[in-house]
């Protein structure tokens, strides 16, 4: 045996295979069911989950088959393949004959035959020849292709439309192979992470998501600030943060993003996904007098020591807690201080802001609380860039507009036979659709009353 | 709330309406039918008023966005959609009895919306990953797509019913040809084919919007791409030799599962979205 027949009577049976509709049903059928299967185990979760949920044994066979992250399982993309292996071949295969019919040029009149739907016949009292013209443009106006053949005792006008309406399937197949191949860019040359920014800062690196590595991003980006409000029942209503881009020290973007209005850049993009606050680095101070009630005010930064005023204290702001626990109740954001007189002596001062006169139970000579602090947030970004993004797209409008044309519209053709009669002339009207036979049938009907409808159209 | 109160109503309007289909194909009065017409067409008027009067509400409100954010609002959305579909389908194809199995889909899903005790009618503000404008085209084209299935599946059971030989002859004689029904049914299939594309295309724009990623297999997307996945099955199965008639009919019975199930049962799965936990 020769290496090409040898090759040969592999690649037929691989074809044959390849090309089968059989194969297709088998396979969306497998699709179906091996998602429903993700859809029952949790994906993505830690194994130490899994060995509690399901048991040791179970665990190893679901780690076995990927199935705890079964979307991206060698089996379940190499079933997606087959069915792009599928598709591939199958078009392949039947498109020439799709192409000759949509390219063939002229309508051949013998091509025209009655279908399966019934023929409409009717019967004018004029000559064949009185009808040609005014049938012919009754014809035309409703078909772009239209051949009129004479016969022994007549004639047949043959028109035809609508036959780029049989590419719809193949733009349906291929618009599946374009979203795959999208879908295989974005995988290859993107990248899915997160980052987050606190107000007033930049960073010029993300996390990515799937191995928690760090990448760089090539450039700069600042959160200027982020707002968050809430509706009156205390649901969220808006995240918002304002972002810029700097390359080398220069905003050359500024853009506030919310949710569903993303910031991109050099093919980056920015979503807004979270937030969360900051502990405060500068806050008002209240100190009041136990015996006089004399009041003051000063502010406070993180990690110095400010002189009170009117007063020969001074006060070390060491640290802010955003959930202080004091006798085992959580009292929420608390400062944590030293008050110092000038000769050395040292007071801590626990002061959650919630409870301004806590600090009195110290028994000191000023009670001190907190009036105000900084509140700064953080804003959560999820970063991505899918260069993908477009030939999905693409695949998107392909995948609609084919399905559009390959179940609504349809490849017809029609012919006119009129004949001489005894009672003047025999009118036949018959043709073929490739798909929605009963629409057909009415659309034929509907020809044919309107020929009949063309007494003495001349004057219509 | 008057929207409300409106659609309860609209309620009894679509049940009246499929009691008369029922009554008119079970005792063949033709005069009935056309009750059952005409009581149909005041349900959907009812449905639409009710519709617009509640977008209205929420302007008043304050928080003005179309009625298609939450479980209640998307149910009144299904039953408007199966209640329109079907008349038009009685108007081109002029089989009333289809009727006594489509009229009773589009009063369900209304008393479902109105009846429950589970199902909130209050009006809620929108979350923020919810506002956007391709809300509106993602809920329009699965319900449209949902609201073919559904038609499709009382077909298939008359196809069912037809083929059944213990059933009462009043199943047999009095609907369509077996002929008719599959080519209705395939034409139901591929309305709600298309639709459920665009649903879900629609749908990964949105995401790729707000989450930056088109498609992140949660469980709620994945099941409209089983139904996909099935209602493909079944369009491609008719081309292969004998999977026209009964087996197509049973194929778009377990695919109207599928879609009640991507509806309904994802929420006892952990997932983003949101209707059905409200
Ligand atoms: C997810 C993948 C696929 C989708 C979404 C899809 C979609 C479609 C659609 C919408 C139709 C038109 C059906 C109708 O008119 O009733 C169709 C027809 C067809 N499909 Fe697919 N298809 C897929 C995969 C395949 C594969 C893998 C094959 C390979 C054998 C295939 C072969 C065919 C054939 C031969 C037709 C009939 C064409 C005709 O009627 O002229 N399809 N497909």
């Amino acid at each position: 045996m020769t290496q090409t027949a040898k090759s040969e009577s592999l690649v037929a049976p691989a074809w044959r295979f390849l090309a089968s509709i059989r194969l297709t049903v088998a396979l969306l059928l497998l699709l179906a069911a091996t998602s429903i299967l993700g859809t029952l185990i949790p994906q993505g979760g830690a194994p130490s989950e899994y060995i509690g949920r399901y048991g040791e044994t179970i665990f190893r066979l679901l780690y076995a088959f990927d199935l705890y992250d079964m979307y991206h399982s060698w089996w379940f993309r190499g079933l997606i393949l087959l069915l792009t292996g599928n598709i591939v071949v199958c078009t392949l295969k039947r498109f020439p004959s799709v192409w000759k019919i949509v390219f063939s040029g002229k309508t051949a009149p013998t091509s025209v035959k009655p279908g399966k739907v019934e023929p409409v016949a009717f019967e004018d009292a004029r000559d064949p020849e009185a009808l040609q013209s005014e049938y012919e443009a009754y014809i035309r106006k409703r078909f772009r292709r239209v051949e009129t053949e004479s016969m022994e005792n007549g004639f047949r006008i043959v028109a035809e439309r609508g036959r780029w309406t049989r590419l719809g399937v193949s733009g349906v197949h291929l618009s599946i192979v374009i979203l795959l191949a999208g879908a295989l860019v974005g995988s290859l040359f993107g990248f899915d992470g997160y980052v987050n920014i606190a107000e007033g800062e930049s960073i010029d690196r993300v996390r990515l998501r799937n191995d928690n590595t760090v990448m760089p991003l090539g450039f700069e980006v600042r959160c200027e600030d982020f707002n968050v409000s809430f509706y009156d029942s205390g649901a969220p209503k808006e995240y918002r943060s304002r972002l810029q881009i700097l390359e080398n020290g220069k905003i050359v973007v500024e853009k506030d993003i919310i949710v569903n209005d993303p910031l991109r850049y050099k093919g980056v993009n920015f979503f807004q996904s979270s937030y969360g606050s900051l502990p405060a680095r500068e806050l008002t101070l209240n100190l009041t007098n136990r015996d006089s009630g004399e009041a003051v005010r000063v502010n406070a930064a993180l990690g110095r020591r400010v002189e009170i005023p009117g007063t020969d204290l001074r006060f070390y702001f060491r640290q802010i807690e955003n959930r202080y626990r004091l006798r085992g109740m959580d009292v929420g954001e608390t400062v944590l201080g030293v008050l110092e007189t000038p000769t050395g002596e040292t007071t801590e001062v626990i002061l959650p802001v919630r409870f301004p006169s806590y600090d009195k139970m110290r028994k000191g000579e000023w009670i001190v609380s907190v009036a105000d602090h900084e509140h700064r947030y953080y804003t959560g970004l999820q970063t991505t860039r899918d260069p993908g993004v477009p030939l999905v797209y693409a695949g998107f409008i392909l995948l609609i507009a084919g399905c559009w044309v390959a179940f609504f519209m349809a490849h017809q053709k029609v012919a006119v036979e009129v004949t001489r009669s005894a009672r003047g002339c025999a009118v036949r009207v018959y043709g073929s659709s490739n798909r929605h036979p009963v629409g057909f049938e009415t659309f034929l009907k509907k020809i044919a009353a309107g020929l009949a409808r063309q007494k003495g159209g001349a004057h219509d | 709330m008057t929207s409300s109160l409106v659609l309860s109503a609209t309620t009894f309007v679509y049940g009246a309406s499929a009691f008369f289909y029922i009554a008119a194909w079970v005792f063949h009065q033709n005069a009935l039918g056309r009750l059952a017409f005409w009581t149909g067409v005041a349900g959907v008027l009812g449905n639409v008023a009710g519709f617009g009067l509640r977008w209205a509400e929420t302007y008043q409100m304050g928080v003005g966005h179309a009625p298609l954010s939450n479980l209640y609002e998307s149910l009144v959305f299904f039953s408007l959609a199966i209640a329109t579909l079907y008349l038009i389908v009685e108007k081109k194809y002029g089989h009333r009895s289809i009727g006594a199995f489509a009229m009773p889909l589009a009063f369900l899903a209304m008393a479902y919306a109105s009846l429950s005790p589970n199902i909130s009618d209050r009006i809620q503000p929108l979350l923020p990953a919810l506002k956007s404008n391709w809300l509106i085209a993602h809920v329009v084209t699965c319900f449209i797509g949902y609201a073919a299935f559904a038609v499709a599946f009382g077909l298939s059971l008359m196809f069912l019913a037809k083929r059944n030989p213990d059933a009462p002859g009043l199943f047999g004689s009095r609907i369509p040809d077996e002929r008719v029904l599959d080519e209705l049914t395939h034409q139901m299939v591929m309305l709600g084919f298309l639709f459920l594309t665009a649903g879900i295309i629609t749908g990964a724009v949105w995401a790729n919007s707000a989450w930056g990623r088109y498609w992140g297999w949660d469980p709620k997307e994945t099941w409209s791409l089983i139904t996909w996945f099935i209602y493909a099955t079944l369009l491609h199965a008719r081309l292969m030799r004998g999977w026209r008639g009964r087996r197509a009919a049973i194929f778009s019975i377990v695919g109207f599962g599928a879609v009640l199930f991507t509806y309904f049962g994802v929420n006892l799965l952990p997932g983003l979205h949101s209707y059905g936990s409200m």
